[in-house]
């Protein structure tokens, strides 16, 4: 993989311990997926909750930031993905104070390389979204997908070690969806039945994941007749990246990349129907009617404020049921305009909790399950309910008006 | 008799042990008890299994980002498996890999590895070379 001076030199260890480990992080990686060279980065964002990256990873991150200034700050803007613990509300929900720590911990070495604790998973909603032929170091892959399709910039899943390495060097390796050629469309789906609400986009994208069932498959979508709005698109992205792993989509006619079917170079490709019944079998398998719910989820992604307008207009005025609680994860800059619009005040006159710069199924799910006794967890996140078996729950999926619904009923509806 | 199969030059070092062979996918996040040291998704072809130390042979990694730090967490315990040998990588798995030294390789000449290796088999994994070799040495 051929390196830039620069590169050659942090290679080399001129630039410091932590340079250094980036440039031979990403040569591992590039060579893995055949990277020519490295291509420069104009935005890096990090996973890196407390339960992922564990007492290991914390002490390899608060090694770099132990190095002096220049050797430790990263060299682009770069942000993070949600925090494992909201440090204003932690010990309620069950989290220890040894979580609580290592969060404290991970944030004071970020800090120290300039790392700017956004701690969300909406930065393309929030912070600066990409714009089409961008080159960025993004983790998440419900960023990554929103941001290659949606705004047409190019990342691959970069996950928190390589984020990093991209924040530390400025660039990437060039492989998979930095390239051209890798963008177009491998699989041709199209919608036979019009998703109406957030779930339902969530469950289209579920099922169109599910079918591509791959990191390098590209799945073109037609017959969406409606623009789909950007909380829409993101609960879809969402879905489809977390069934199929998928990190680019198109949809004719509204995606930035893909005008006709030949500027992906589909027309070609043999069409697959995506039926109402396939949607129904996936959202009947996540149903659980009658059942009393111990907790009501609105997560992954966290909401933006029109949600958060949605989920506030639909408590106003209710209470929840005394057994069951609800959470409402947003990033800490939503949740100031939310708190003024009075929106959190009406989620938690109903009963509920809203954490700022968490993501529940990143923030100890297992843990916090496990101390409030929770099993039957109800979201309106395709993608949440997705995770959570394995973490131990028994995820149901509803609409937002439903799991509200459900909140006050003690049970799913 | 060994058998030989040629794959994609992978990352990490080479290195031989048992395998753990399913035709399903991986997930860090999705699909393990990390603590315990299993598979606890109950829908996964492995649920209940230990994959501590083993060779795991699955299709391809599924789910988010967190495998990439999870993998050095893991392997910091001594609560890894050995190497994982996938019919196709996604680049969250490599990168997890390149962090906890983790062998890893993909891409099989010879079709689909989770038909050709089965659980039980002694296997050597050669990263570099682009080789996995199946039964005695």
């Amino acid at each position: 993989m051929k390196l830039t001076v620069k590169a050659e030199e942090m290679l080399a260890g001129e630039h410091g311990p932590a340079r250094q480990w980036a440039v031979q992080h990403q040569l591992q990686v590039g060579r893995m997926f055949d990277a020519a060279d490295m291509v420069a980065v104009s935005q890096a964002h990090m996973m890196a909750d407390p339960e992922s990256i564990g007492i290991a990873g914390v002490e390899l991150v608060e090694g770099f930031a132990s190095l002096p200034e220049q050797q430790r700050r990263v060299v682009i803007p770069m942000i993070t993905d949600p925090r494992g613990v909201d440090l204003n509300y932690y010990d309620p929900l069950g989290q220890t104070e040894a979580m609580a720590d290592l969060e404290r911990r991970f944030i004071a070495a970020c800090r120290a390389m300039s790392i700017v604790m956004t701690n969300t998973c909406i930065n393309y909603q929030t912070v600066m979204p990409p714009v089409r032929g961008d080159h960025v170091a993004y983790g998440d892959t419900g960023v990554v997908i929103y941001s290659n399709s949606i705004c047409g910039a190019r990342s691959n899943f970069e996950g928190g070690p390589s984020a990093l390495a991209a924040g530390l060097t400025g660039y990437t390796p060039r492989y998979g969806y930095h390239l051209e050629q890798n963008r177009k469309a491998t699989r041709r789906f199209v919608v036979e039945k019009q998703p109406q609400e957030l779930t339902e986009w969530g469950v289209l994208g579920a099922v169109i994941g599910r079918l591509a069932g791959s990191y390098w498959q590209v799945p073109v979508i037609e017959g969406i007749e409606r623009i789909p709005t950007s909380d829409e698109a993101k609960h879809m992205g969402a879905a489809m990246a977390s069934y199929g792993s998928t990190p680019l989509f198109h949809i004719v006619g509204i995606t930035p990349e893909c005008n006709s079917l030949a500027d992906v170079d589909a027309e070609n490709l043999p069409v697959e129907r995506i039926t109402e019944q396939q949607l129904s079998e996936l959202r009947g398998s996540f149903g659980a009617q009658g059942e009393k719910v111990d907790v009501v989820v609105f997560a992954a992604p966290q909401l933006s404020l029109v949600e958060m307008q949605h989920v506030a207009g639909l408590c106003r005025g209710r209470q929840k049921h005394s057994d069951t609680a609800m959470l409402v994860c947003t990033p800490a800059s939503v949740y100031t305009d939310a708190k003024a619009a009075g929106y959190i005040d009406d989620i938690e006159n109903f009963g509920g909790r809203v954490l700022q710069g968490t993501c529940f199924y990143q923030q100890y799910a297992r843990e916090i399950g496990e101390a409030n006794g929770w099993t039957r967890l109800l979201s309106n996140s395709t993608k949440i309910v997705n995770i959570l078996g394995g973490y131990g729950y028994k995820p149901a999926l509803a609409s937002m008006q439903e799991c509200v619904d459900a909140a006050v009923a003690g049970e799913i509806l | 008799m060994s058998l030989i199969l040629k794959c994609h030059p992978g990352i990490g070092s080479k290195v031989t042990g048992e395998a753990l062979v399913a035709n399903d996918n991986f997930s860090a996040r999705y699909d393990l008890d990390r603590i315990k040291g299993i598979f606890s998704r109950p829908q996964h072809a492995l649920a209940g299994q230990s994959y501590v130390d083993k060779i795991l042979v699955l299709n391809t990694a599924k789910g988010g980002v967190a495998t990439a730090w999870m993998l050095y967490e893991m392997a910091s315990r001594n609560m890894a498996p050995r190497a994982l040998v996938l019919n196709s990588a996604n680049t969250i798995i490599a990168q997890g890999a390149a962090l906890a030294e983790l062998p890893l390789c993909d891409r099989f000449e010879d079709g689909d590895i989770t038909r050709l290796i089965k659980t039980g088999d002694q296997l050597t994994v050669d990263p570099d070379g682009g080789v996995v070799s199946v039964g005695c040495l």
